[in-house]
């Protein structure tokens, strides 16, 4: 059972891949990239956490002494959403030329590479 | 594991497979921003308020937004 | 490719990377093990630096070149949407806003929570170092309560809100601000992004050194490009239309 974590992180990113896979629209491609994205963000977290271990925050409640969750693991994380955010921008600006330029956004049409 | 978590992640599971498998692109959008919103509740529960503080803003507002001007300005050039 | 074909693939793709990861997930540390080799070194070095927010001190003190490389990627790919996204040979005709007015209880709480939602983000981008926060989630936020003038409002009241060139010069200063920073720390410590600023003491406002300093360059950088990136969209959407006599030559088929 403590696998399970795991296990839904490398489903998510499957699963993310699989509708990439079976998509008929741009738009439709990137959005379940950000879905196999969001899988990475699940593995990363969960490789960090410990049981009952609060948040790498010390204040009052936190005393510098106690067992907290791993920060490393976290700090890889924020750097994560940010680029898959501008990613995500990059692609949807993409496909917007791609739809001035041929007029679909069916990726079985855009066969021929054109400039 | 405690009981929350495994709910959380099991939610968050349901909703990845939603994502993907909504065929209307502009319900997509709609239903990525409630995914964003599942994620930040299983992060918080992870204890990572920092990484859940940058998915609520990018994974609810700003991504669905982008999502959501793109159809907008695809689907007014046919 | 037929489609048959392409799912069968497909499917042994699916099937074969799903074994893979399945086998290496049953060697990897249970999950909530208390094995954390990283957070062992991490979290001494950041009490040391006095910073209460460990990760804030991993992204900006430790492993502050990884950061600086994000910031770049941020500003490349801000750069490369509004490229893509300049209008070309379409002319560019500022359309009137649709006839639908938002509700009156929308321009209430937009209204609103527009003061409260900006000072929520200066609060989290100045207190990154001891509570959790940062530049980068308070920035991206301050990025999204702008937006809340258009939700509230109409789309001309947000452009008059929101000079592009001010943001422009405003996401190159934070990028440049957070490379002097480093070059200041080599010039003071002998290495590049070196935390050189008196430590403070542990939880107060004036601690951690230049990770308070980091948190301010980072947020007006990514606050900045945030508001370019979802306003080349915006204008895209609102502004930019296409001539309707050479559309025929422009599509392929």
């Amino acid at each position: 059972m403590s696998i399970y974590a795991y296990v839904v992180a490398g489903a998510l990113v499957l699963l993310g891949g699989i509708g990439i896979a079976r998509s008929r629209d741009l738009v439709h491609t990137v959005v379940c990239l950000s879905v196999a994205q969001s899988g990475t963000y699940v593995l990363l977290l969960a490789i960090g956490y410990q049981n009952g271990a609060p948040a790498p925050v010390f204040g009052s409640t936190t005393k510098p002494t106690t067992n907290v969750v791993d920060p490393v693991v976290q700090a890889l994380n924020l750097t994560d959403i940010v680029v898959s955010a501008t990613v995500t921008a990059l692609l949807l600006a993409l496909a917007i030329r791609v739809a001035r330029t041929h007029g679909t956004v069916d990726p079985d049409q855009l066969t021929s590479l054109e400039g | 594991m405690t009981v929350l978590i495994a709910i959380a992640l099991t939610l968050v599971l349901v909703g990845g497979a939603v994502v993907v498998f909504t065929g209307d692109v502009q319900r997509q959008a709609v239903s990525l921003s409630l995914y964003g919103l599942l994620m930040t509740l299983l992060f918080v529960l992870l204890s990572a308020p920092d990484v859940a503080l940058s998915q609520v803003v990018v994974g609810t507002a700003i991504v669905p937004l982008m999502v959501m001007l793109t159809i907008r300005k695809i689907k007014g050039n046919r | 490719m037929s489609r048959p074909l392409r799912w069968c693939v497909l499917g042994v793709g699916v099937a074969g990377v799903g074994l893979v990861m399945v086998l290496a997930f049953l060697r990897m540390p249970a999950f909530g093990s208390s094995y954390h080799p990283y957070r062992d070194a991490a979290v001494p070095a950041a009490v040391a630096h006095g910073t209460a927010n460990v990760v804030g001190s991993v992204t900006f003190d430790q492993r502050g070149i990884d950061t600086l490389g994000e910031e770049a990627i941020f500003f490349g790919s801000v750069l490369a949407v509004s490229v893509l996204l300049r209008p070309a040979d379409d002319e560019e005709v500022r359309s009137e806003e649709g006839s639908l007015a938002p509700l009156q209880s929308t321009r209430l709480f937009g209204y609103l929570l527009l003061p409260l939602t900006l000072l929520v983000g200066l609060d989290i981008v100045a207190h990154g170092h001891v509570t959790p926060g940062g530049g980068f989630q308070g920035g991206i936020m301050l990025a999204t309560a702008l937006h809340l003038v258009y939700v509230a409002g109409r789309y001309r009241s947000l452009e008059q809100l929101r000079p592009m060139p001010l943001f422009d010069s405003g996401e190159a200063a934070g990028v440049a601000a957070f490379a002097a920073l480093g070059f200041a720390g080599m010039a003071a410590a002998g290495s590049f992004l070196a935390n050189f600023l008196p430590k403070g003491t542990f939880g107060q406002l004036f601690s951690a050194g230049t990770v308070p300093l980091f948190n301010v360059a980072v947020g007006l950088a990514v606050g900045s490009g945030g508001i370019v990136m979802l306003g080349k969209f915006f204008e895209q959407v609102f502004t930019v239309s296409q001539d309707e006599g050479r559309h025929g030559e422009s599509t392929a088929s």
